[in-house]
């Protein structure tokens, strides 16, 4: 375990390493400086700005610079909002975010694992059909879709909810934004842990249960629950990516103040070093939970350490 | 035994492809012929028509937009270029899936290992904002949506595409073309890749609305397709503006994506079934 745990680790390093490459490299070979305006800066004030933000040194130089801030959780300055740090940023806009995917998350894995196995329990019949098809369509209909819909009846026609993060208070406002993010997830989760189940149902350790005379009930809760949940525990990575993806949409419908929704004002605005540096450190969460993900996959079954 | 020997649950499946066939079939249809039907244009404005409703506007089914134009073509317009822009980035994802797949089924050993270890590491990757980051730094066009969705997609694919090689490569007709001196680069693609076709089709059938779901992310971000060029992305985000005062502008384009997207996942659902049925989900 301790060796399959120490390759996983030295795995994630190159994997972090490449995207802080590809994603520093992309936004440095944009044509065009980040200081471009329709006002044309005198040249000596023009090469003053570039020194500053050390945009006269080589790549290399650059790119290593900018590594050593990585490592000491500097980020760099921000190009739009002045005296800011992009790492300051984050700092500040991500108890938002991380307070939002984990409702969603929490809500997506309770209800999405509720409704699974009520549905496998049931396979066939008119509520696992009902529950399949809504699954299917909260599968096909996006975030961006869900959202402003919400919105239009909750908030607008309804008037039972506040319509955006800044007009509400207390928890009322976290209602509508965590179920737009956890819907799609809420589908997944209830089609895999039905497929998964099913499976697990027509094992034949379940079948040998069952002649043994164990009540359904039992065989259920003790021996096919935990194994059924197995599919689950490798979801999570994707799962982790989407929530992340679809927090920039929820935050952005309805005006959260997190990290999404810098990244896409620096997107907009061209800030460069702000939209690397978060793309950076989505990539660094995505990549470290993937890696708890396989560390406890390996720990709960000892069969994939021997790849 | 339970359930019909003949028609197992893949009938039962195969109504849901053909009816999400015949939707598609239609909406396909009807984007291509429909604008011709009507004699409205997509970008004509007409400031005097602003924002009338479907049930008053008197010459368009779907009312008009913020500047007048006729949400009808814009709506169709837009799903004509969501449909090419998805199955032209499904096209490329399902040609570097089935190129890497196949070399690193057929080479094997070291070089498969090698080269699906990276695959791994790839899934990892939050491939997203890479995309988000291209289209922020670059100049947004067609060709570079294409690529940037396709890279995003071929990891199925070529995970589906090894497995199907390793298990071709045992067979008789390429030890045979092996024996008469047949290179490996000619035995991938004279004898292998042609087999993979069916099994290819099926989940570019399940690639398409993936990528019809990035695209139209990035166009709802404003990152996508631009003006005057539009998409059923970019139309939803139009329409989520004046949400309050004119909730058709969104509604219809939504319905039109979200319909889209459940057919297509439907279709490649069933026909994975038919295909594979041990697959799960």
């Amino acid at each position: 375990m301790l060796r399959y745990a120490c390759l996983r680790v030295l795995g994630a390093i190159p994997t972090l390493l490449l995207v802080i490459a590809i994603a520093f490299l992309m936004v440095h070979a944009a044509p065009g400086g980040p200081f471009d305006s329709e006002r044309v800066l005198p040249p000596d004030i023009a090469a003053n700005i570039e020194r500053a933000y050390h945009l006269d040194e080589p790549l290399s130089q650059q790119f290593f610079r900018y590594l050593q801030g990585l490592v000491q959780g500097d980020l760099g300055p921000s190009f739009r909002y002045r005296d800011y740090r992009v790492s300051d940023i984050i700092g500040d806009a991500f108890p938002q975010s991380m307070r939002l995917g984990a409702l969603s998350m929490l809500l997506a894995f309770v209800v999405g694992v509720s409704l699974g196995i009520a549905a496998a329990l049931r396979k066939n019949t008119l509520f696992d059909r009902l529950i399949s098809g809504v699954a299917m369509i909260g599968i096909s209909v996006p975030i961006f879709v869900v959202a402003p819909l919400m919105v239009l009846v909750f908030a607008v026609l309804l008037d039972w909810l506040p319509a955006s993060f800044a007009s509400g208070n207390g928890a009322s406002r976290f209602i509508l934004p965590v179920i737009a993010l956890a819907l799609p997830q809420i589908a997944y989760i209830t089609r895999l842990t039905r497929a998964s189940l099913i499976e697990v149902l027509q094992s034949d350790y379940i079948r040998t249960a069952r002649a043994q005379g164990l009540k359904s009930a039992s065989i259920i809760r003790y021996h096919a629950i935990k194994p059924a949940m197995l599919p689950l525990l490798s979801y999570l990575g994707p799962a982790i990516a989407a929530v992340l993806t679809g927090s920039v949409v929820v935050e952005q419908v309805f005006g959260i103040p997190g990290v999404g929704q810098f990244f896409i004002s620096g997107a907009v605005n061209r800030d460069y070093t702000l939209a690397l540096g978060i793309t950076i450190f989505y990539a660094a969460i995505v990549i470290a939970l993937n890696l708890v993900v396989d560390l406890l996959y390996g720990y709960l079954d000892p069969r994939t350490r021997a790849r | 035994m339970s359930g019909n020997t003949f028609f197992p649950a893949s009938f039962r499946r195969s109504r849901a492809v053909s009816l999400s066939l015949f939707i598609l079939g239609i909406i396909g249809l009807i984007s291509v012929v429909g604008p011709y039907l009507t004699g409205n244009d997509y970008l004509s404005i007409d400031l005097y028509n602003r924002f009338s409703s479907p049930a008053m506007a008197a010459q368009s089914y779907f009312g008009t937009d913020d500047l007048g134009r006729d949400l009808f073509s814009r709506t169709l317009m837009g799903v004509r270029v969501t449909l090419f822009v998805a199955v032209i980035a499904s096209l490329v994802s399902l040609f570097i899936g089935v190129l890497y797949g196949a070399i690193a089924g057929y080479l094997g050993g070291k070089v498969d290992a090698i080269m699906m270890r990276s695959v791994d590491a790839l899934y990892a990757l939050p491939f997203i904002f890479l995309v988000i980051l291209l289209m922020v730094v670059f100049e947004q066009s067609m060709v570079l949506i294409f690529i940037a969705i396709g890279a995003i997609n071929w990891l199925d694919m070529a995970r589906i595409v090894r497995g199907q090689t390793i298990s071709l490569k045992q067979r008789g007709f390429v030890d045979a073309a092996r024996l008469i001196g047949v290179s490996s680069g000619g035995i991938i693609w004279r004898h292998i890749t042609p087999n993979l076709l069916g099994i290819v089709v099926v989940y570019m059938t399940l690639t398409i609305p993936q990528a019809i779901l990035v695209e139209s992310f990035l166009s709802f971000l404003g990152l996508g397709i631009q003006e005057p060029q539009t998409s059923l992305g970019s139309l939803v985000n139009g329409g989520v503006n004046y949400m309050e005062s004119a909730p058709w502008l969104m509604v219809i384009p939504a319905t039109a994506l979200a319909l889209i997207l459940v057919c297509f996942n439907y279709l490649g659902d069933g026909l994975r079934d038919l295909v594979d049925p041990k697959s799960t989900t």
